[in-house]
């Protein structure tokens, strides 16, 4: 047995085989065959396993997503069986005696340029399947042991160096029981999408990769931050209690489903929840969620060849408005750049891409995209209580631009006769020093601020929380932040303007008490601390909290103000 | 023979239809059909070489079946052109 410390990222215990998730070097080298009858069979071996393949994952996704999903996979066997396509390959072994992943990787590549090319935006993403199906044949040719994600058909533990969007998007809930990884933090990309998957999961392990091998048995706990490998009979049986006495605790938090958050003076706070993609909300309902505080939408424009066309963010958005049925949904736009690319826009590489051309600046910038989003948020305000927000705004004139495309495209619509609702609020994300600090002027123009605690700590303190060397600068209770977030509650509350909170810190619990106390209107985290926290509200009191923070404004540091906190409340 | 059809779908000749296609000119061994757009001709045993034709909506299309089977052949790809609601036959 063998047991490795992470960092909790995602509540639960899970125990399961591992599958190991690498991901295979595709890389074809331009290699000179003597026995072109050799390649030729090589590569009737790699179609045929290919083929054999592709029943299969045809077959389940027949049983399990219907026929709809299972054509792409019925098109996919065309093509490996396409006479344009294996002729070519087979010609290219023996006139030029290459290897034949070589050949099947030119002559692909030719079809994938020609699919690119094309006029119709349809006809253009058929390049993403062509790319597809040679990976799937060069897999074979190169003999690399390669499955993906979403052929994950058993009950597993998924161990990876790190979870990409993409992957975290293909994982099936159904069978994967939860995750580590080698790198990554809390905040990481893979962490968040843990914890709205509602999977346990523990990252930054840093060794979990080189130690685990596929099949073994793998204990995940996410409560503690602890990876067992190969646990001994007393271990699994260990958890397997501690499994059970985790789901009585769930059930007891699911009895504050429907209630409101009130602490124990007759307080109400409102609980929100932040989503990625319209499949979450379910989970935002089922954990007693008052509103959605921070839809990312960057997904909508991740995982595909172009940008997400008017059409599709206009259904994505409606759907979650509607779902949420008149609560409020406040959507954050575009959030791209930094640590997060988009291949498809091609942006230049930056010496420091968290203080570059990221966010509402590229928006401001490439104003196309940015007008596309604005267009189909305010067609789908109909349908909810829609609020809109920029991300990373810095100065007043930035937020008056973003405002200004908003009512123009507004306006537009009118001109068009499309109704677009009239009390959408507009708020902004303060998350750099700046517009903390100027919060009071911000407050005469906004509707409402929504901080942004894990950029805003990372600004502040000069630290890429990323970046293990100086990761202990991510201080959420540096009395620092706790100052900056005490102006921008109050200068909104100066206005008659509310503030929330959809960063890390809003669903920790050392931090609930201090933001309670410092008047906080909204909290957003993930869906799953919304139970645990209304839990910890209730037995709160905001008259004792607002002491508490006060006296926390005073101390020194972020090990005083821990200290304070535990001392004062009882978790 | 042949037969030629003007493309409704608005997104054109996609996979679905023309997996389809490619299915139904694979039923008949003993007979060739061909697609053939803007002067360009491709087998309609290939996936790719439909996809190839990069068909849209309004496009016109000519079906061509060629061998001991081609009338049957060609009335079965008919039948997928307008039963995916592809297009309609021009005459």
């Amino acid at each position: 047995m063998t047991n490795i410390k992470g960092i909790a990222a995602s509540a639960g215990i899970a125990i399961a085989k591992a599958f190991i998730l690498e991901h295979p070097d595709y890389t074809v080298k331009h290699t000179q065959v003597e026995d072109a009858d050799r390649e030729a069979a090589r590569l009737d071996d790699a179609l045929s396993r290919s083929r054999a393949e592709l029943e299969d994952i045809k077959s389940r996704t027949l049983q399990e997503l219907g026929e709809k999903k299972a054509e792409i996979f019925e098109s996919h066997l065309l093509i490996l069986d396409d006479p344009e396509l294996i002729n070519p390959v087979k010609d290219k072994i023996r006139e030029e005696s290459v290897a034949a992943e070589y050949a099947l990787n030119e002559t692909a590549n030719q079809f994938i340029e020609m699919f690119q090319n094309m006029k119709s935006a349809y006809l253009q993403e058929r390049a993403a399947d062509m790319r597809d199906v040679t990976k799937r044949v060069l897999k074979h040719l190169l003999g690399l042991n390669y499955v993906s994600p979403s052929e994950i058909s058993e009950e597993v533990i998924v161990i990876a160096e790190d979870l990409t969007p993409s992957d975290t998007a293909q994982l099936n809930r159904n069978f994967v029981k939860g995750f580590t990884t080698n790198i990554g933090g809390r905040t990481s990309h893979s962490a968040i999408m843990a914890r709205s998957l509602e999977i346990p999961a523990v990252v930054g392990t840093q060794s979990i990769l080189s130690s685990a091998e596929s099949g073994d048995l793998i204990i995940v706990d996410g409560l503690e931050g602890l990876v067992f490998i190969n646990p001994d009979e007393d271990t699994v049986a260990q958890y397997r209690d501690k499994q059970e006495q985790y789901a009585k605790q769930l059930e007891e938090w699911s009895k504050l489903r429907g209630e409101p958050t009130i602490t124990q003076d007759g307080v109400h706070v409102e609980l929100a929840a932040n989503i990625g993609t319209p499949n979450d909300v379910t989970g935002v309902l089922e954990n007693g969620g008052e509103g959605v505080g921070l839809y990312r939408t960057e997904f909508l424009y991740m995982g595909r060849d172009k940008l997400p066309s008017e059409e599709v963010q206009y259904n994505a958005y409606k759907s979650v408005l509607e779902k949420m049925q008149g609560k409020p949904v406040v959507v954050r736009t575009l959030d791209i750049g930094g640590d997060k690319e988009l291949p498809y826009l091609d942006l230049p590489k930056e010496m420091n891409p968290f203080l570059g051309f990221r966010a509402v600046r590229l928006c401001l910038d490439r104003q196309d995209l940015f007008r596309t989003q604005l267009r189909a948020l305010l067609r789908a305000s109909v349908h909810g209580d829609l609020r809109i927000m920029f991300p990373m705004i810095a100065t007043l004139g930035e937020f008056r631009e973003a405002k200004g495309l908003l009512e123009d495209e507004k306006a537009k619509l009118a001109a068009e006769g499309i109704a677009v609702s009239d009390r959408i609020q507009l708020g902004i994300m303060v998350e750099i020093p700046s517009t903390a600090v100027m919060a009071d002027q911000f407050a005469k123009e906004v509707d409402f601020f929504s901080i942004g605690t894990n950029d805003l700590i990372q600004y502040t303190m000069a630290a890429d929380r990323m970046n293990e060397r100086v990761s202990y600068l991510y201080q959420p209770y540096n009395p620092a932040i706790l100052r900056l977030v005490k102006m921008v509650i109050d200068a909104a509350h100066k206005e008659g303007r509310w503030a929330g909170m959809c960063g890390e810190m809003a669903g920790d619990p050392v931090a609930i008490p201090l933001l309670l106390g410092l008047g906080l209107d909204e909290f957003s985290m993930s869906a799953t601390s919304i139970l645990p926290a209304r839990s910890q509200i209730s037995r709160l009191s905001e008259a004792q909290m607002q002491e508490l923070a006060s006296k926390a404004l005073e101390l020194r540091t972020a090990e005083e103000v821990v200290e304070l906190v535990e001392s004062t409340v009882s978790q | 023979m042949q037969k030629t059809f003007r493309i409704t779908d608005e997104d054109g000749i996609h996979a679905r239809p023309a997996t389809a296609l490619v299915n139904t000119a694979n039923k008949f061994k003993d007979t060739e059909s061909f697609a053939e757009a803007s002067g360009k001709k491709v087998t309609l045993k290939s996936i790719l070489g439909v996809l190839s034709l990069g068909l849209e909506q309004g496009d016109s299309l000519t079906l061509i079946s060629e061998g001991p089977s081609a009338e049957d052949a060609l009335n079965a790809l008919a039948e997928v052109m307008v039963n995916e609601g592809l297009g309609e036959l021009n005459d």
